[in-house]
This record gives C-alpha cells, structure tokens and sequence, in this order.
C-alpha cells in the first residue's frame, strides 16, 4: 500500500507539467515541427502505430538479446575470475581500466569490423550490459562472509562447495544491482547501435523522423523508449523482490 | 585410543616484519566419549589450534592425529559449532542442518530425515521453516549445535560457542548441552575463557598460557554425572574455580 501511495505524487506532478505545456502550445501557437503538444504527439503516434510498433519489436528484440548475452557473460566472466585468483589479479585491473572507454563510440568501429548485419548492434549492447553486472558480481563473490566460510571449510566443504553453497547466493543482491543498472543502459545503447547502422528500430524511426520535421513522432519514439526502459527495470526489480525473499524487512525502507 | 591427539604443536605468523609465535609447542589428548575444555586468556591461540585440527593450516612442527589419521588428510574430520551460529541467512533452519549433512557425505534424502528427526528431538520442530535471522541468538546456537551433535564424525569441536551470549541465557544453554551431551558422550573439544563454564561441563581442564601458547596446566574434574546447577553451591566447586583463577592469573602478570 505504501508503494501505491508513493507513486501518485510524481504522476499528478507529470499530469500537471503535460497540462501546462498543451496550454502553452495552444496559447502562443507554437509550430508543430518546433514543439508538438502532447495531445498532437499522441494523435500522430496512433497514426503510425502500426510502423511503430514494428520499430518497437526490433529495438526490443535487440535489447532483450543484448541483455541476455551480455549479463550471461558477466556473470560468467565473474564467477571464472572469482575461481581462479591468479587469471583475476590480470584481468580485474584491465576490466576496471575499460569501464572509461566510451562503449558508444565503438559502435563505427564494430560496424567497419562485422559489417552492418545484427552482430555489431548486439554486440554493442551486449558489452554495455557486461560490465555492471560483471563487476558487480566480483564485489559481490569476494565478499562472502568470513565466519561462514571458515565455518564451511572447518566441516569440509571444498571450494565448489563453499562457490556454490555460500557465495553465489551471497552474491545475489550485487547481481540485481548490476542487472538492474544494465537494464536502465540497456534500451538506450539499443537505440544508439541503431543509429550506427540499421534499417529498423525506435533509434532509426527517432532518426528518420527528426530529418523529416515529424517532431511529433520523434517524441512518441522518446516516449517509447522510457516506457521500454522502465519496463525492463520493473521487470528486474519484480525477479530480484521474489529472489530476495528471505530476507528480513527493513524497517521503513522506501 | 585417544581421539584426538596432539604432541609439540607449534605455529608462527608473519606479523609486520616480525613472526608472532602462537601456537610454543602444545600437548593435548581427548579421549573416547571425554569432554575436554580449553581454558585460556584471549589471545591465547585457541581458534588458531582449532584451525589447525580441522586442516585450515598446516602446523610449522608437531602432529595433530585424528581417530589415528594425521590432520588434513581428510576434509572436515570433526563436527565444529563455532562462537557465531553461522547459519546461512538465505536457508531455513532445516537448510541449514541438511546443507552441513550433505557436506559430510550424506545424501539428500538422508539428509532430511536426520535433520527433521533431530529438530523434533530436541523439541525445536516449529522453527524448521524459520530463516536464522528471525531466532534469538541462545536459538542460532541451540540449531548450531544440533547441526554439529547430527554431524556423524566422532570428535566434537565447539570454539567458545556461548561467548557471544548473555549471562542468563549462557547459563541456560550450558544446563541444555550437558543433558544432551550426557546422552551420548561425544568426545569434546570446548573452548572457554570462562571458568566456571568449564567446570560445569567438562571431565578435564587444559589450561593455556598467553601466545606463545603452551600448556600450562591440566585439572581432572571429577564432579558426577548427571550435573546441575547445584554444582555451584558445592565447596569442591569455588575451590577448583579458585585455584583456575589463580592459574590464569599468574598468566597474566607474566605477560
């Protein structure tokens, strides 16, 4: 019930700041190709649904695949570096190196590499969903709790044991925060490897429809890309609440 | 033939640029169904020889023997009930008991059926479902120690397992464990620092000295069998207390 309270002030506060904008439009006629209203936006978004939602399935088939692949090989980046100390203490370093290069400005380079099919649009996507979970799940691995993993060793329970039994659970909280970081990159890096080279996707409708003064459409692509974005989020966030289960209520939490 | 059996144990660490001697070269047996404390200052390497026993490390000079095989030859070659319940707070109580019977080689299904059949024993059935961190602490080490009266080797390590509680519950726990352990007579490795907590439990009294540790002395505790609280009222009593007291101590000023 407290969520359900939390969540009307920031729609009414939405509601109000759409109302004010349609009013201002109308007010001072404000060219559509400039600023649509939002009442246009939606009317022109209907026309074009069906164009849309074609566009919509694309951009969501890259992400969800990019997402998929790029935190299945996180994790599994992860949990080998974890196991193997020696391959850690070469990559760890490397891999918090290459957090600084700008992921998006690979997306020409990939393209010149693997042409313009889908392996350089997942790719992309794929590499901006690794890195938080990967790192995330590294802190999360190596921060198992002392006393129990002297416990299990004391009874003799063996590293895969200890891996299986005692820090990957442990490690469940560091995943969903990198999934859920992941998940907020996720949409938008879709949208830009689409601008890199595609022929379908909300990145290339957004792009075909600002060269074409559609402004209008150009917002519904906006809109659709949040609505994605969040979508997946809410998705993440529904996974980790019924993963986390177990775990005491805090008190008071938001 | 002893259970446990430990001649001229000695361990260094490196500490700073330095080596810090814990362990000077210890002497200790447990015998066949005997409850032995381990009395010394804190500090003193009690957990280190412990870690040595359950084949963490390997000592620098002396033999650990284990039902007659050396320490470290086989994973987990005692049950172990350390001073945090260490209960995996993603698992329910029953998890717990069953993941620490898997680990010692049982299967699944004998898993469950021990540790369902042991809750129900000592009466603790209704938290079977409960994750630890809804019990009380004197509760974490009452499943704690099921977990390790369930585990099938013959040897029993409890590392200060009522340390981290209040008098009273202390008191109650020590009064629980006695009526079970008088039921089957594990052989016991018990580490204290509390005097009186030895004496209530245990056959024999192995006192050590501050790092680097080494026996200092030993008492027989021959107080019958079942015992109660009333122990504490006997004169034998306050005067084996005073003489630990004084034991421990004299340790102490000679630091």
């Amino acid at each position: 019930m407290a969520s359900m309270r939390a969540v009307w002030p920031p729609l009414l506060v939405l509601a109000l700041l759409l109302l004010i904008w349609e009013a201002a439009v109308r007010l001072w006629n404000v060219e559509p190709w400039l600023l649509p209203a939002p009442s246009r936006i939606m009317l022109d978004a209907w026309e074009a649904r069906e164009r849309l939602a074609g566009h919509t399935l694309a951009t969501l088939r890259l992400t969800l695949l990019g997402f998929a692949g790029g935190t299945a090989a996180g994790f599994a980046l992860a949990a080998l570096l974890h196991l193997l100390p020696v391959l850690r203490s070469g990559v760890y370093p490397l891999l918090l190196l290459s957090q600084n290069v700008p992921l998006i400005a690979l997306g020409p380079l990939l393209v010149v590499m693997l042409g313009f099919g889908l392996l350089p649009k997942l790719l992309l996507v794929m590499l901006v969903c690794f890195f938080p979970v990967c790192i995330a799940m590294l802190g999360g691995l190596g921060g198992s709790d002392p006393a129990l993993d002297r416990y299990l060793r004391m009874i003799g329970a063996g590293r895969w044991r200890r891996f299986v039994s005692l820090e990957l659970p442990g490690s469940v909280t560091h995943l969903f925060s990198g999934l859920k970081l992941a998940a907020s990159y996720s949409v938008t890096s879709a949208v830009v490897a689409e601008w890199i080279g595609s022929d379908k996707g909300i990145g290339i409708f957004i792009l075909l429809s600002s060269k074409g003064f559609k402004t209008s459409l150009v917002f519904a692509g906006v809109v659709i890309v949040v609505l994605l974005s969040l979508l997946l989020f809410a998705a993440v966030s529904g996974t980790e609440r019924l993963a986390l289960r177990w775990r005491p209520r805090k008190e008071g939490a938001a | 033939m002893s259970v446990l059996e430990i001649t001229g144990l000695r361990k260094s660490f490196p500490q700073g640029s330095g080596v810090i001697e814990v362990l000077g070269g210890v002497n200790l047996s447990v015998g066949q169904g005997e409850f032995v404390s381990l009395l010394g200052p804190s500090g003193s390497g009690k957990s280190t020889l412990l870690g040595l026993v359950g084949g963490l490390e390997q000592p620098d000079a002396g033999e650990i023997r284990i039902g007659g095989e050396p320490a470290g030859s086989k994973p987990g070659p005692a049950a172990y009930m350390p001073q945090q319940a260490a209960l995996l707070p993603w698992r329910t109580v029953q998890g717990n008991i069953e993941l620490a019977l898997r680990i010692s080689g049982r299967s699944k299904p004998e898993a469950r059926e021990l540790a369902v059949e042991g809750l129900q024993r000592l009466g603790l059935e209704r938290y079977a479902r409960a994750y630890p961190h809804v019990l009380s602490g004197g509760m974490q080490q009452r499943i704690s120690f099921l977990r390790a009266l369930l585990s099938p080797q013959p040897l029993m390590l409890l590392d200060e397992p009522f340390g981290a509680l209040d008098a009273l519950t202390r008191q109650e726990m020590q009064q629980w464990l006695l009526s079970l352990w008088e039921q089957d007579r594990r052989s016991v490795l018990f580490v204290t620092h509390s005097i009186e907590e030895a004496l209530m439990l245990s056959d024999r009294i192995v006192v050590l000295s501050a790092s680097p540790a080494v026996v200092v002395r030993e008492l027989q505790v021959t107080f019958p069998r079942p015992r109660s609280e009333k122990l504490w009222s006997e004169p034998r009593f306050g005067e084996l207390k005073a003489e630990l007291y004084a034991a421990l101590r004299s340790l102490e000023k000679s630091v």
